[in-house]
């Protein structure tokens, strides 16, 4: 469809609260051994990137959506955050 | 006629010929399911054997359920087919909706390949049918994802129904519950964390997964063909 648009997606996938997350709890003890103090609550999760066609904003989100919960993250063990950013009209 | 049984290979699983073999040993006729197969007619039972699916991409088990092979799987287990998922194979199972849950890292970080103790905690399933309850077994584990965990109904849920096969007598993962295997609804699809096939002949050090392995058997001479 001409009126289709191109749409960027970013989704973040982390671990869900009270799911262990051993590598976010290694990068943290590594922490000290940069000097720094006051650096804590470090989480490790996957970070991922896709462009979309879509009609409009809320159509790019809900595609995107269906990625990340139905493919990107395993809504047993993590949560995903899906931001969609307009990248111009497509074809 | 001998049982036959469709142990089905992804790229990147590894432990295949060692299920066929160990099937084949206990009189099985076993035989490999490529899965880009869109059938597994004419099999008594299946097998999802362990490695690295699709290269554990993403998670283990998250591109495998999409293989073209998953369907007919799905349809043979929702016909009361009997299916065994070893680890590799219980991540995809679970990751395919077929088994509740998921197997997160293990606790404490570190990849575990150790022959652990498993106790037998029901006699009527696919991969434990006729087997006492209470019997322990020493089987291999060799994994990083093998920390079964779910959310606290589904926990309550697999309890009250008896859906919890294995347990680990000491727990080497983290698993919730100790939880080493689970089944479905039907019973008949079973997954497992430990390797049976790799504790099948006296060379192996063990033969106790040999136990299990006849269970499916029994099961799967039993089983109404499912298509």
């Amino acid at each position: 469809m001409a009126s289709d648009r191109q749409f960027s997606v970013q989704v973040e996938v982390l671990l869900r609260d009270g799911i262990a997350d051993p590598q976010g709890a290694t990068i943290e003890r590594a922490l000290p051994a940069l000097g720094l103090d006051g650096v804590s609550g470090v989480r490790a999760g996957k970070s991922f990137r896709f462009e979309v066609t879509a009609a409009d904003d809320d159509d790019a989100l809900a595609r995107a959506t269906v990625v990340a919960d139905r493919l990107l993250a395993n809504p047993v063990i993590e949560e995903s955050v899906v931001t969609v950013r307009p990248l111009g009209t497509a074809g | 006629m001998a049982t036959r049984v469709g142990v089905v290979l992804f790229p990147g699983t590894n432990c295949e010929h060692d299920a066929v073999r160990a099937l084949g040993r206990l009189g099985a006729d076993a035989e490999l399911v490529w899965h880009g197969s869109t059938s597994v007619g004419g099999y008594d039972a299946l097998v999802l054997p362990g490695g690295f699916a699709h290269g554990d991409y993403l998670r283990p088990g998250a591109i495998a359920r999409f293989s073209p092979v998953m369907g007919a799987v799905a349809e043979y287990a929702a016909g009361g087919g009997p299916v065994v998922g070893i680890c590799n194979g219980f991540q995809v199972l679970t990751e395919a909706g077929l088994l509740p849950g998921a197997l997160q890292k293990n606790r404490g970080l570190r990849f575990v390949c150790t022959t652990v103790r498993i106790r037998v905690e029901r006699s009527d399933t696919a991969l434990t049918d006729g087997v006492a309850v209470g019997t322990e077994l020493s089987v291999p584990i060799n994994h990083f994802e093998g920390n079964y965990t779910c959310d606290a109904a589904t926990l309550d849920r697999l309890r009250d129904e008896g859906r919890v096969v294995l347990r680990y007598v000491g727990n080497p993962n983290g698993s919730v519950d100790d939880i080493a295997g689970v089944c479905n609804e039907g019973r008949n699809v079973v997954g497992l964390m430990p390797h049976p096939e790799r504790a099948s002949d006296p060379l192996l050090g063990s033969e106790d997964g040999s136990v299990l392995l006849e269970a499916l058997l029994r099961t799967a001479a039993t089983a109404a063909p499912a298509a």
